[in-house]
């Protein structure tokens, strides 16, 4: 038969001989300085450390200190109102408040989505709800708010409700539905109860969408709150951050204002950058569900 | 052979079907088997022949629509740990839990043992499929193989009446694969746990399996029930047992083939 392949090249077998002499480094420790630039925390500290020179620098050029006072004139006033007690007791007035609305929210949240899972009305109902609210600014509900509930920390509860519970309602919801199917089965295989079923293969299950729920409605709360209080005002048990910010650019004191601002900041990034980086930390990705 | 003793699971003329979002399929046609204690009971056929299907039918997530499986002569009515399930899928492990939680936590969940216990029976079975030293690890740093030697271990700490097995290597490589037969059937012979064991591999059917259930593709029926010493023996016809299999499975197809190329 006439075979038109090419006839395989015939080569003799080579074996080598390894060894990882002359290679130089096969593994050696990082030097301090790479191991330093390898922190991520100290790099973003460096820019923060720029950034304030520059605002510093700025501020004594301008040289103006009711339109931009200068970063030392603002952590001079933050200390001072720190020390007079007027800061944190106007953080303190605002945190509980945030906490009362936060809580309420993932209540009504926690709810809502039970009644989701449990039926398909209700989980049409928390589809609807969600896509017509979710878009909907907490800040646009405060004319209504100080209607119906007047001047008082009811109102401001009111919009933290609606700035949480559907941004975790919605998140919680599409957590349990992306429950694999295989832990469910896993779940009803070893005749777990209802209850144990939803506490001990839903939640976990879902925890990286129900962490991120509770990530966002804290960041809209948050927001909500500041801007809520510099409408309403202070009511008889005393102001608010936001407060604090709007009585300080009636009396011009700008050092202060920017030094309420500095504190709305700080808050924030501690909630976002510690308390919840911690509990990821201890949850998801720790298991694995989140890298 | 078996005059007198009673099978522990009886599946009498079952017929499965499962909706699907414009179709009824039907996945098995009135199937029946008995399973014996410590069979190594292995139901093969090819992709779509209603096999696992079958299996969660065992399990009692899916109910029959004609037919009834028996369990020690009890109807099978919904899941329970007397059916412990091994899947194919790697995340069958609980992410959220040690692999020494999720052994414990399946002998907790099922209220088989308390908590110190389950730790003791979860080591237990942890040792014997040799992972001792990733006890306390979570899942996601182990391999695909420690995965499923995990849920094995874990099926195996229930101590169920039976061991449902869904293609529990498929997900493996050749020689990863090959290492868990030989490990399964060690354990077998350390405590002759009755199991039943889902494949499309022929050659996996002949190495694990006692008795061998022959399914038909689409819908599922029995084609035969054929015995394997686990060594692929020659039989009276001169053929190795895998090659007779292959021929009672693609005996149509074949005779297709040469009647069309005849």
């Amino acid at each position: 038969m006439a075979d038109a392949r090419p006839v395989l090249h015939p080569r003799p077998e080579v074996i080598y001989q390894v060894s990882t002499a002359g290679i130089g480094v096969v593994q050696r420790p990082l030097s301090i300085g790479q191991r330093l630039a390898n922190q991520g925390g100290l790099r973003k500290l460096l820019v923060l450390v720029i950034l304030a020179l520059i605002w510093e620098g700025y501020a004594r050029w301008l040289n103006n200190d009711l339109l931009f006072p200068t970063f030392s004139a603002t952590v001079t006033a933050f200390w001072q109102s720190t020390l007079s007690g007027e800061l944190p007791a106007a953080t303190w007035y605002s945190m509980k408040i945030l906490f009362q609305g936060y809580a309420a929210g993932l209540l009504l949240a926690g709810l809502l989505t039970a009644f989701a899972s449990a039926t398909r009305i209700g989980a049409d109902l928390l589809e609807v709800l969600t896509a017509m609210f979710n878009p909907l600014p907490s800040i646009a509900l405060l004319p209504l708010a100080m209607i119906w509930f007047g001047l008082g920390t009811g109102g401001i509860i009111f919009v933290l409700i609606h700035a949480v519970l559907w941004s975790v309602a919605l998140n919680t919801h599409s957590g349990f539905r992306g429950v694999s199917p295989t832990w469910r089965m896993v779940g009803q295989n070893y005749g777990l109860s209802d209850l144990g079923y939803v506490v001990r293969i839903l939640i976990p299950g879902a925890f990286p969408s129900i962490l991120t729920g509770l990530k966002i409605g804290w960041a809209f709360a948050w927001r909500t709150l500041i801007a809520a209080e510099l409408v309403f005002g202070a009511n008889s048990g005393g102001g608010g951050l936001g407060w604090f910010i709007f009585q300080s650019k009636n009396s011009l004191e700008i050092p202060s204002v920017f030094a309420g601002l500095l504190t709305v900041i700080l808050l924030g990034l501690f909630v976002e950058n510690f308390v919840f980086i911690t509990a990821e930390k201890l949850t998801v990705r720790r298991w694995g569900m989140q890298h | 052979m078996s005059d007198g003793v009673a099978p522990i699971l009886a599946v009498k003329g079952v017929t499965l079907q499962y909706q699907t979002r414009d179709h009824l399929v039907t996945a098995t046609y009135r199937v029946s088997f008995d399973i014996y204690r410590s069979d190594r009971y292995v139901i093969l056929g090819p992709s779509g022949c209603g096999k696992s299907t079958l299996l969660k039918a065992v399990g009692g997530f899916i109910r029959p629509v004609e037919g009834e499986i028996r369990l020690n002569d009890k109807s099978i009515t919904r899941p329970g740990p007397d059916r412990v399930l091994v899947f194919q899928e790697f995340d069958q492990l609980l992410p959220w839990k040690t692999v020494k939680q999720n052994i414990a936590f399946a002998l907790t969940a099922s209220g088989k043992l308390g908590g110190k216990e389950a730790e003791t029976r979860a080591l237990h079975y942890i040792d014997k499929v040799g992972l001792t030293k990733f006890a306390d690890n979570y899942p996601h740093t182990l391999s695909g193989g420690m995965k499923q030697r995990v849920a094995i271990a874990r099926g195996m700490a229930m101590e169920p009446e039976i061991l449902l097995m869904d293609e529990p290597f498929a997900a493996l490589d050749a020689l990863t694969r090959a290492k868990m037969q030989e490990e399964l059937l060690q354990l077998w012979d350390d405590t002759k746990f009755t199991v039943l064991f889902v494949t499309h591999s022929i050659t996996e059917a002949v190495r694990v399996g006692n008795r061998i259930l022959l399914l038909s593709a689409h819908p599922g029926q029995v084609k035969g029930e054929i015995n394997s010493s686990g060594t692929d023996d020659i039989g009276s016809d001169g053929r190795p047992l895998s090659d007779r299999i292959e021929h009672l499975l693609f005996e149509q197809h074949i005779a297709d083939r040469s009647t069309t190329h005849g």
